[in-house]
């Protein structure tokens, strides 16, 4: 009887022990030619999906770069290398890791995390130090009018979500021939900084129109039920319902939507592939509009991976899933890395970071270039709609691959 | 305030939300009836009753996922959970079952904390949602739906409500539960079994949440933290209902989601969770205010 307690101790240790030795970096006292980049990301905790393709993007594009020869820097050649941390998908312990990368391990390169919340903690201390960060998953806007000077991200910001999805509306309107400012819209949104910045974008581009906003619901973080949303917007009729809540907004708004016959001329979601609606709702999912950073479809192409689908079929052949756009995005960050490394002919991190500044660059992930503010400006957020149970690409009209089906059945 | 005034303008919106409120409510209820078994027996407030919840509706996903009918899921889930209840039983809970409250609170906090994170090392953090195959039927031209899975729960909470109080009433399990929930010592001393007692008492528990697990997997989503708003859930209905009285289980948790439907409604949808914590507040002020009261008057 009094053993056992002795035993789970020792059990319990022997797990804490394992756990410290595999969080171990393998000491980045780096040999002379290679370049040590440092990220923290989110291999546990409630962001470990994300986290996981976050890192399987780094470390494609890692040994990618390297199967290649490395990157050229002056008259010498650096494999690159990174440092990974998990933050358990926690700002504080985030920020925490950020510390300790750059005081301890003496890493002068970051890679972003996942989560606009967690580059938030992250960002003032890669900026306290000067370290350059390029990050490819946070994407809220509100980062990006702190004055950060070495935060940059590849991603389309957060306002840009949903703003696709009304120029659609108001565009099929127009081909009705009646006026966009006629249109009523329902929202749904939940109320974190990623969704309140997409509400933002939305607003005004509603404004632009002149459409009215019938419903304007904020979802809880832990969402579980739309039935009351759901309600409102059935007595209403609105010509279009948004909705943003990661992965439960989409999931819940498919099943419920569809279960409540719930079916406005539109309704448009984002996070559409991590709730794999198409997938596992294909009934329910059809017509469905999804924002999204990137799909494998599109006419991109540039060095290191080639077009777009190439850097698919590499994804899928390393992970064995297709690759979501957060692993491509995270990719693309550090082909970001990989150019202004040779572009600065340096590893000053200052001198990096106004390389990267000066990024123009076009990538299988779509062109790349950065405002004063460090955002991609470059690249626009496309729009899927689940047709016959796949996704098809419907705008922006230039890379689209299928004619939206409008308004819904 | 504008959503008060829709409901006023449409009047047929409230049946809308009476209905789903009821239905959805059963739910929470089959939730709580476990809460207040171990409750009332062992003393002890289980805060991983949502992680059991969860579990169930896992159990769920991947029986579908392995082409059996979700609603064979139920029956599967309420035997695994059982068990797993079982082994918490022998393994956590019987350490903790003689000593305060206070430390069980702690014990099953803890206990919740790891069913979450093994659940997302384990199935990942995806959000899934497990087809009934069941259709919706439509009331009113087209203003009133009712999803037929929906029903089912509501149905099946109905059943295992009665089963329970047959079960405790009746069997001789039962009857050594409620022997050992009036006087465990006393249980001990007439030859009743109290640790197995105990054991089948928490894993009967876990087994009905397992259940309501995979009906939630079927009405909504799952996810590895969707369990606190359903521990909470079920520890208001409890403290409204009492640890003694199953039908008072179900009743409260009828009211409950029909309390939640229109507070989503009116509200708004951010406040519908928000509202059963705040209504958690003000019934257990008002208990201690009427306890107050009563002390004053025996005194």
């Amino acid at each position: 009887m009094y053993k056992k307690p002795i035993k789970f101790l020792l059990m319990g240790l022997s797990i804490f022990g394992a756990a410290t030795l595999s969080a171990l970096p393998a000491l980045s006292l780096a040999a002379d030619n290679t370049i040590v980049l440092g990220a923290a990301v989110s291999l546990t905790g409630k962001y470990s999906t994300n986290g996981k393709h976050t890192k399987n993007g780094y470390d494609l594009a890692i040994k990618r770069v390297n199967e290649l020869g490395g990157v050229k820097v002056g008259a010498k050649r650096y494999k690159l290398k990174v440092i990974y941390y998990d933050d358990e998908s926690t700002p504080a312990r985030g920020a925490q890791l950020a510390e300790r990368l750059i005081s301890q391990d003496h890493v002068k390169f970051l890679l972003g995390p996942y989560s606009s919340g967690l580059t938030k903690a992250i960002a003032p201390i890669t900026e306290k130090y000067h370290i350059p960060m390029v990050e490819g998953n946070g994407a809220s806007v509100s980062l990006f009018n702190k004055g950060y000077r070495y935060l940059f991200a590849t991603l389309s910001t957060t306002e840009y979500y949903l703003k696709s999805a009304l120029e659609l509306l108001a565009e099929e309107t127009k081909k009705q021939g009646k006026d966009p400012s006629s249109l009523r819209i329902a929202m749904a949104f939940e109320n974190d900084p990623f969704s309140r910045d997409i509400r933002q974008g939305v607003l005004d581009e509603a404004k632009k129109y002149g459409m009215k906003v019938v419903v304007d619901d904020k979802l809880p973080p832990d969402l579980s039920d739309m039935t009351a949303t759901l309600t409102k917007v059935r007595a209403l009729k609105p010509d279009a319902l948004l909705v943003s809540g990661h992965a439960k907004g989409a999931a819940l708004v498919t099943r419920q939507a569809h279960e409540m016959h719930v079916r406005p001329a539109m309704i448009a979601t984002t996070h559409c592939d991590s709730a794999r609606i198409a997938q596992n709702q294909p009934q329910a999912a059809e017509g469905i509009l999804c924002a999204s950073q990137w799909d494998a479809s599109l006419n991109y192409k540039g060095p290191w991976f080639g077009t777009a689908s190439q850097y698919a079929q590499r994804f899928k052949k390393a992970y064995g899933y297709a690759p979501p756009y957060q692993g491509a995005e995270s990719s693309a960050a550090v082909l970001v890395f990989v150019s202004a490394f040779q572009r600065a002919n340096s590893l000053d991190p200052t001198k990096v970071r106004d390389a990267i500044s000066a990024t123009d660059m076009q990538t299988f992930y779509g062109n790349i270039k950065f405002d004063s503010t460090g955002k991609n400006i470059a690249k626009p957020m496309v729009l899927y709609q689940i047709q016959d149970g796949k996704y098809k690409v419907v705008a922006p009209t230039k890379w689209a691959n299928a004619k939206v089906v409008y308004p819904l059945k | 305030m504008d959503n008060l005034l829709i409901l006023f303008n449409a009047p047929i919106l409230s049946v809308q939300l009476l209905i789903d409120g009821l239905l959805v409510g059963a739910v929470f209820a089959l939730v709580a009836y476990g809460m207040a078994l171990v409750w009332g027996v062992m003393n002890i407030i289980n805060i991983a009753q949502g992680e059991f919840v969860m579990l169930g509706g896992y159990v769920a996903y991947y029986l579908y996922r392995a082409g059996i009918h979700p609603l064979f899921a139920i029956p599967v889930a309420a035997v695994l959970l059982f068990i797993l209840g079982w082994a918490l039983y022998r393994s956590v809970i019987y350490r903790v079952v003689d000593r305060d409250l206070f430390t069980s609170i702690l014990a099953t906090f803890g206990l919740g904390i790891l069913l979450q994170q093994l659940a997302n090392q384990l199935f990942g953090a995806d959000v899934h949602i497990v087809p009934s195959g069941l259709h919706t039927w439509t009331l009113f031209g087209g203003m009133v739906t009712i999803a037929q899975i929906k029903v089912i729960a509501c149905v099946f909470a109905l059943l295992i409500g009665i089963a329970l109080i047959w079960f405790l009433k009746r069997s001789r399990m039962g009857q050594a539960i409620r022997a050992t929930a009036q006087n465990a010592r006393a249980a001990r001393i007439m030859g009743v079994d109290t640790t197995q007692v105990y054991a089948t008492t928490f894993g009967l528990n876990a087994a009905i949440c397992g259940a309501a697990g995979a009906l939630v997997a079927m009405i909504w989503i799952i996810q590895p933290y969707l369990g606190l708003p359903f521990t909470a859930r079920s520890f208001m209905i409890v403290v409204v209902a009492g640890v003694g009285n199953i039908g008072a289980v179900f009743l409260a948790g009828l009211g409950l989601g029909v309390a939640e439907e229109f507070a989503g409604f009116t509200l708004g949808a951010q406040f519908q969770t928000a509202f059963v914590f705040a209504l958690l507040v003000v019934i257990l002020v008002w208990r201690r205010i009427r306890l107050a009261r009563q002390r004053r008057y025996l005194s």
